[in-house]
């Protein structure tokens, strides 16, 4: 008898126990309430309004309008092509000039790497904005470059450099190019030197070493930064609107253009809603592929 | 030259195989920063048309930002945001971090999650967002709107950065603490948060900034008396080139530059 009651006193114990346990869970849960209220009133329920808006009709009827437009309309096709292509070749060129910068960080002492990291910190906290004028100064007709080029005699007409596409990609790959080479130099950095001692002890040549050893480790990194960048570039607002002069057109521009100049708030979020879908169909596609915690923690 | 014929590593390759990576590099580095190092002299100068080396120098660009109202009260509309925001996010980022660290709850990961599509999702769509609630709510061109628009947009990187500290925390350090008779606040306050105090001050200096920096929020959600500095700065660009924004741009490379410097030395302090 007196096992029997013993044996139910711990059982009771125990369930108490995992009460408190839960009891004190949620409590802990609890601190996060206050910022996932805010950012459920503050984003969430605001972007669930815009997809409702996106559905309805000017006369407040449900229809697909806006969606059908976007599907038939020249202008939107060219608009996400632009989209596509200004994102693409900016991580293009990123990853053709942050790999070498990356390896060649990741390859110096400690002290020289700190230095030279200061190149890639210190654009990555200049804002954003102030980058973009510096580049719309150095790129103008009148500017340093297109001056410096004449006088040089490299050619003889100022070169537009400037509101069209190959500003925009300068000026993208500018600001992109921090977000590429901070989480790849991170990757590099955790390659085992021990990899490559025992590849050139086998009799490999550096340049097989790098390719064979080296670069497929680095690819996580290298992968993860092009995500980054691509994924950023889709909703880039702020320099195509000032390099591009008006005549690149991303997504983000097209929605304040539709609310500011047409007060269409149907199509804007139309436009909102499919380029939500794209980035967050690109993040689940990569997230399968690799540790996603890994690339929102490295970012910085 | 005998630097050239050693080994720049443990495979063998010598500096001299590697001189043209040294050169890329370098090329790249110096196109990273040369930009907005070059505006910095141009805005002394004291024509219109921004010139580099200025053939004559001046402080009228700055003349011009200082006696301008329009561009004192944007710049200190910038400021609050940032230093409100900054008060908002950290403290909330960091009870969040705390919260779902040590709490091992199942909605735990779910939470997590909600936290950080700010920035997964475009800013656009959360500006036109915000600002279709905000008319609705009258919170339009109030700096109480702004500011918790930008809070939001700050709250992930508190998040992530707070997170990854507590990560490498020994919290058994606190267990002792708590076992010795704290309670778990006075735990967190008095053993915990001294030892993250770095991550927290970089969480903290990287909502400022996000702020401080942030256009398209602004856009459409500050306006008339509450019109951030980089919001006059974005409208400016786009009609010509204000020499003025030279000078506005030149402060806040100072500025950014000083913060990054003492990051990186209270950063070194703590290995």
């Amino acid at each position: 008898m007196a096992e029997i009651a013993s044996g139910n006193a711990t059982r009771e114990n125990e369930a108490l126990l995992t009460r408190q346990d839960w009891r004190e869970r949620w409590a802990l849960l609890g601190l996060a309430s206050p910022a996932v209220l805010t950012v459920m009133i503050v984003m969430v329920i605001p972007v669930g309004w815009l997809f409702y808006l996106s559905f309805l009709s000017d006369d407040g009827s449900f229809s697909l309008e806006h969606y059908d437009r976007m599907l038939e309309s020249k202008a939107y096709a060219r608009i996400f092509w632009t989209t596509f292509k200004v994102s693409f070749l900016t991580t293009g060129i990123c990853i053709l000039l942050g790999y070498p910068l990356a390896y060649f960080l990741s390859q110096l002492p400690k002290r020289a790497a700190a230095l030279c990291m200061l190149t890639v910190l210190l654009p990555f906290w200049t804002s954003l904005l102030v980058r973009t004028y510096a580049w719309l100064v150095l790129l103008q007709s009148k500017g340093l470059i297109n001056e410096w080029g004449i006088s040089l005699g490299l050619w003889e007409e100022p070169l537009a450099l400037v509101h069209n596409l190959t500003g925009t990609l300068i000026g993208m790959v500018h600001i992109m190019l921090p977000f590429l080479v901070l989480p790849l130099y991170g990757s590099m950095k955790a390659i085992s030197e021990d990899y490559l001692k025992a590849s050139s002890n086998l009799g490999a040549g550096p340049v097989q070493t790098f390719w064979n050893i080296f670069f497929p480790l680095s690819l996580p990194g290298l992968f993860a930064g092009a995500l980054i960048v691509f994924v950023l570039c889709l909703g880039f607002f702020v320099t195509p609107a000032v390099l591009g002069g008006g005549k690149v057109i991303m997504v983000s521009n097209q929605i304040t253009n539709n609310i500011e100049l047409f007060f269409n708030w149907g199509a804007a979020s139309a436009l909102g809603v499919v380029l939500l879908a794209i980035t967050l169909g690109i993040l689940f596609a990569a997230s399968r592929l690799l540790n996603l915690n890994r690339v929102l923690g490295g970012g910085h | 030259m005998n630097w050239l014929k050693r080994p720049a590593s443990e495979t063998q390759i010598t500096h001299g195989q590697r001189l043209w990576l040294y050169i890329v590099a370098s090329v790249i580095m110096i196109l990273l920063v040369a930009p907005t190092l070059i505006v910095m002299p141009m805005s002394f100068s004291a024509s219109q048309y921004l010139e580099f080396p200025p053939r004559e120098w001046s402080l009228r660009w700055y003349e011009h930002y200082l006696s301008s109202p329009a561009w004192i009260d944007a710049t200190w509309t910038s400021l609050k945001a940032g230093f409100l925001t900054m008060c908002v996010a950290t403290p909330l980022g960091i009870a969040a971090a705390y919260g779902l660290h040590v709490s091992r709850h199942p909605l735990g990961q779910f939470f997590y999650i909600v936290l950080i599509t700010p920035i997964m999702v475009p800013v656009i769509l959360i500006a036109i967002a915000a600002f279709y609630v905000f008319v609705q709510i009258r919170l339009v061109n109030s700096l109480f709107g702004l500011v918790i628009a930008h809070s939001i947009l700050a709250l992930p990187l508190v998040l992530i950065v707070v997170s990854a500290a507590l990560k490498s925390y020994d919290m058994n350090q606190e267990m002792a603490a708590r076992s010795l008779g704290a309670s778990r606040f006075t735990a967190f306050i008095g053993i915990t948060l001294p030892q993250i105090r770095f991550s927290v001050l970089t969480a903290a200096l990287l909502s400022f900034l996000t702020s401080f920096d942030e256009v398209i929020v602004a856009m459409f959600v500050s306006g008339g008396d509450n019109s951030t500095l980089t919001r006059n700065m974005f409208n400016a660009l786009r009609d010509q080139i204000d020499p003025t924004i030279a000078s506005i741009s030149t402060i806040m490379i100072v500025i950014s530059s000083t913060l990054l410097i003492l990051s990186q030395f209270f950063g070194k302090s703590r290995d």
